[in-house]
């Protein structure tokens, strides 16, 4: 099969997921429940998608999780996406250059 | 005119750690297809026209194997299913200068980093600060695809492996200081851990798919938070 009927048929269903339910609601959302409902959704969900899965994401756990620890000590004190971000990356590549960790 | 300027600025400036984080994720994606046996400019095509990790990534695994669009289809679906939650969410945020056409344009980039920054962003949100915010991300996303499927096999694995976490280093970056602020987000994304953890260990229901449990583990985390810890009526209108 050609790969572009593949890749038209995840780029409708993808968008139209996204669509529907972006011009379907009109107004504000009344219900209490529902609009707290979606308040906690963006972090359930980022968490739902980051943990357990950050520790199998690299080369070896421990460089994993001493990501994952810069990471949070970071955040915590309030630096921004990127200095973050970075910082995890460049901690789980150095640990992974220790000899022996697998 | 002057102020539509201003806030396309602040969601280009908004969308720079975004973009980067995208690039090197879509590196190893680009990777993967190779793998597959898809080009570089297909690869690219179908980033820029899905801009969907998880999706893509699982989309390749079935072009690989030679699926049905019927398994295409549903993959797609239950793997994104997320979005549509997130539209949910997006769609109360929106400014009222965002009409029907407008808001068209903002859900083709609609991904998990753009709605989490989106979100916590201080104003309601408008046609000319989303398409800022998703303009970069969406030229990383696409060139990361395009060059890793290239430099496959030049670069050394240990640096994409390494590269591949800074996308969970943005979203733990995205939750925590809010968590640490409002005690019932951390209570929730808590749940989320450990649901999520249930799902990736225990035997039988790590045969769900990774797209799946995510959707459960969101909507079960985020249901006890809303019953537990109802927000205050304007709390969201931070």
């Amino acid at each position: 099969m050609n790969i572009y009927i593949y890749i038209l048929v995840m780029a409708v269903v993808t968008y139209l997921i996204r669509m529907l339910p972006l011009t379907l609601i009109r107004g504000k959302i009344k219900s209490r429940f529902i609009r707290s409902f979606l308040y906690y959704v963006p972090y359930a969900c980022l968490m739902a998608m980051t943990f357990p899965a950050v520790f199998f994401s690299a080369s070896s756990m421990l460089a994993a999780i001493a990501g994952v620890i810069v990471a949070i000590i970071l955040a915590l004190k309030g630096k921004g996406l990127m200095t973050v971000a970075l910082a995890a990356s460049i901690t789980v590549f150095l640990v992974s250059l220790i000899p022996g960790l697998i | 005119m002057k102020t539509n300027k201003s806030e396309f600025r602040t969601g280009l400036k908004d969308g720079i750690p975004i973009a980067l984080g995208y690039f090197a994720v879509s590196f190893s994606l680009g990777i993967v297809m190779v793998a597959a046996n898809i080009s570089a400019v297909d690869g690219a095509v179908m980033s820029l026209t899905n801009l969907t990790s998880a999706g893509e990534f699982a989309g390749v695994r079935i072009i690989a194997a030679g699926g049905t669009l019927i398994e295409m289809v549903l993959t797609q679906f239950i793997i994104n299913l997320r979005y549509s939650l997130m539209s949910l969410s997006l769609s109360q945020k929106l400014d009222e200068s965002v009409t029907f056409w407008k808001k068209l344009i903002i859900a083709f980039g609609n991904t998990d980093e753009i709605f989490a920054v989106a979100m916590n962003h201080q104003k309601s949100l408008t046609l000319p600060y989303m398409v800022g915010l998703q303009s970069l991300p969406i030229v990383g996303w696409t060139a990361g695809t395009f060059l890793g499927a290239v430099a496959s096999g030049l670069m050394p694995e240990r640096v994409s492996i390494a590269m591949n976490v800074m996308l969970y280093g943005m979203f733990i970056a995205i939750v925590v200081p809010v968590a640490k602020k409002a005690k019932p987000v951390m209570i929730v994304a808590s749940i989320a851990v450990g649901l999520s953890s249930l799902f990736y260990f225990v035997p039988f229901l790590k045969e769900i798919s990774a797209g799946l449990s995510i959707i459960i583990c969101t909507i079960a985390a985020a249901s006890i938070g809303a019953v537990l810890f109802p927000i205050k009526d304007n709390a969201e209108e931070k």
